[in-house]
């Protein structure tokens, strides 16, 4: 390809992925300047900007109790899955290898069967009887675990491989330490950085969860997404600055996520 | 336990490695109550029915004009979503490859944050966007390039599925064009062949089994997808999920066993879509492992 024809090409595909980018922030930036405008109703832009929506919405009782309620179920559900997912990590790749193949199966489950189908099971199961928890955050935390499940067991199976899992302890075992030594001293603190990844990445996914709150729990715990929905009367400025104020949070997340990842390699 | 070699040891560690299993029961357990059981109930009652066991449920899903229509809407919605976003993501991610590293850095993490942005917040930002009054229906209006927009159709859906697609479909895709070599390009170009020569016969062949499994992802993705169609419309379009929710969780018309009709018919057709893709993978020629 000569120079002549490079040109031309390289600014298509900057052309390009500046549209992508702009496709993606389009309705971010429309979010955000209605969120900060005054009032904007039939016309291309607002008329004036402030910050009052801002102050209105973190100053909201009932906002701020979604928002500590969601932020109690995720952390609940990812607390949940870290004591259950690392303890199964472990057995599987250190003593049964061969189970991989079937938990690669499982983790397929919570993809393949939409959360609105498994609902349907969950009302009724859990609606009465002896382990009735719908309308509670016990069952939100339950089912944000099988959320987390794949998504944390691929990501934290890629960092075992990475470290040679049999090796380490066998490497442990030889210098005198037990296999629960082993685990906790040498296996956890090499794992830390891509638990601490999957951990925010969850988080991020978690926190935005709809179709589970609102069917299984509803007004009864309110989360942060539900309190969007039932708000859906109110201000549109109000519910902006909203969706922003969430949307914030997500980003920490992720950008947090994303740094750790890049200090790694 | 230290481990000494010798058999007392050794069995000690065979004992051991039979007692971690226990380790895995909390987590089994879990696993059963809010995944398996609940899949087990829905399959088994799918089949009951006041009139009592068999396919009673089924039967009336086929026969009913509104549910079929359900059916249809997803199934479309699905289709078209997949498509332009994934036609999107592919243009998105070619060039993604070729601009400097800045650049792509910024945008990939972009789009991955993006592909957070799902749900009940993005339906809300699209109608200030794209509803009827939205600023941007409002500009394309004044620049005469539509005389009106309904976000709260189905096409209007599809823009909206199309949106919360792209970030997916650049985050599967962008790692398969590691299958099509730059220096292929050259000896092509050497050999005669223009940019459309290229693509018809190498590079979209190359990108054929990356491009069917992403286009299956993006379709389950789609006909699962509950709660953007739900605020927007609150819960009057329409589709397969809004359907089953409704069925246990409105205020009539409650009947969980139709419920579970409906949702076996959602898993089926991802099952099938699934199944699909599988066939067409091993059909086409250009199969690495």
């Amino acid at each position: 390809m000569s120079r002549a024809e490079a040109k031309p090409a390289a600014l298509y595909h900057r052309t390009v992925v500046w549209l992508l980018f702009a496709i993606l922030l389009l309705p971010l930036a429309g979010t955000l300047l209605y969120s900060l405008s005054t009032s904007w109703s039939a016309s291309i832009l607002p008329d004036g900007l402030t910050f009052k929506w801002y102050v209105a919405l973190w100053g909201d009782a009932r906002f701020l109790n979604a928002f500590g309620q969601s932020l109690l179920v995720c952390f609940g559900a990812l607390a949940l899955s870290v004591v259950l997912i690392l303890p199964l990590l472990f057995v599987v790749h250190y003593h049964f290898p061969k189970l991989d193949g079937l938990m690669n199966v499982l983790i397929l489950l919570p993809f393949a069967v939409p959360p609105v189908v498994s609902s349907v099971g969950l009302l009724q199961l859990y609606g009465s009887g002896p382990l009735a928890m719908t309308g509670t955050p016990w069952i939100l935390v339950g089912c944000y675990f099988t959320i987390a499940l794949p998504f944390m067991y691929r990501a934290i199976t890629n960092n075992l491989q990475a470290i040679n899992l049999p090796d380490l302890m066998d490497a442990a075992h030889l210098l005198g330490a037990s296999t629960w030594k082993a685990a906790f001293l040498v296996v956890l603190p090499n794992l830390r950085k891509g638990l601490m990844v999957s951990l925010f990445l969850s988080f991020s996914f978690l926190f935005g969860e709809f179709v589970f709150a609102n069917m299984l729990v509803g007004t009864r715990y309110e989360t942060l997404q539900v309190y969007l929905n039932n708000m859906k009367n109110s201000s549109g400025h109000f519910n902006s600055a909203l969706v922003i104020s969430y949307f914030f949070f997500v980003l920490i997340f992720t950008w947090a996520a994303n740094r750790l990842n890049k200090d790694k390699s | 336990m230290s481990n000494h070699p010798g058999s007392t040891a050794k069995s000690v560690r065979v004992k051991a490695k039979w007692l971690a299993l226990l380790w895995l029961v909390p987590f089994a357990v879990f696993f059963v109550v809010f995944q398996v059981a609940p899949l087990v109930w829905v399959t088994i009652n799918s089949l009951n029915s006041p009139e009592g066991w068999g396919l009673a449920n089924f039967s009336k899903v086929f026969s009913s004009r509104f549910y079929m229509q359900a059916i249809k809407h997803s199934l479309e919605i699905a289709f078209w979503s997949s498509l332009i976003g994934m036609a999107v993501a592919l243009l998105g991610s070619y060039s993604l490859r070729q601009v400097d590293s800045r650049l792509r850095d910024f945008v990939m993490a972009f789009s991955n944050m993006t592909s957070n942005f799902s749900g009940v917040p993005l339906a809300f930002a699209f109608i200030i966007l794209l509803g009827f009054n939205g600023a941007l229906t409002l500009l394309l209006i004044k620049i005469g390039l539509i005389e009106s927009f309904n976000l709260y159709s189905k096409n209007g859906l599809i823009v909206l599925y199309t949106y919360f697609q792209i970030p997916l479909g650049v985050l599967l895709l962008y790692p398969a064009f590691d299958a099509l070599r730059e220096d292929w390009r050259e000896s092509a170009a050497l050999l005669g062949a223009g940019t459309w020569a290229f693509w018809r016969y190498i590079g979209l062949p190359v990108l054929t089994p990356a491009l069917l499994g992403t286009f299956v992802i993006l379709l389950a993705n789609a006909l699962g997808a509950y709660a953007t169609v739900y605020y927007l419309t609150t819960g009057n379009f329409n589709v397969l999920p809004i359907r089953i929710a409704g069925l246990v969780s409105g205020d009539i018309s409650l009947d969980p066993n139709l419920a579970s009709a409906l949702s076996m018919i959602l898993v089926g057709l991802m099952a099938v879509i699934t199944v699909a893709h599988q066939l067409l993978l091993k059909r086409s020629y250009h199969v690495a492992r």
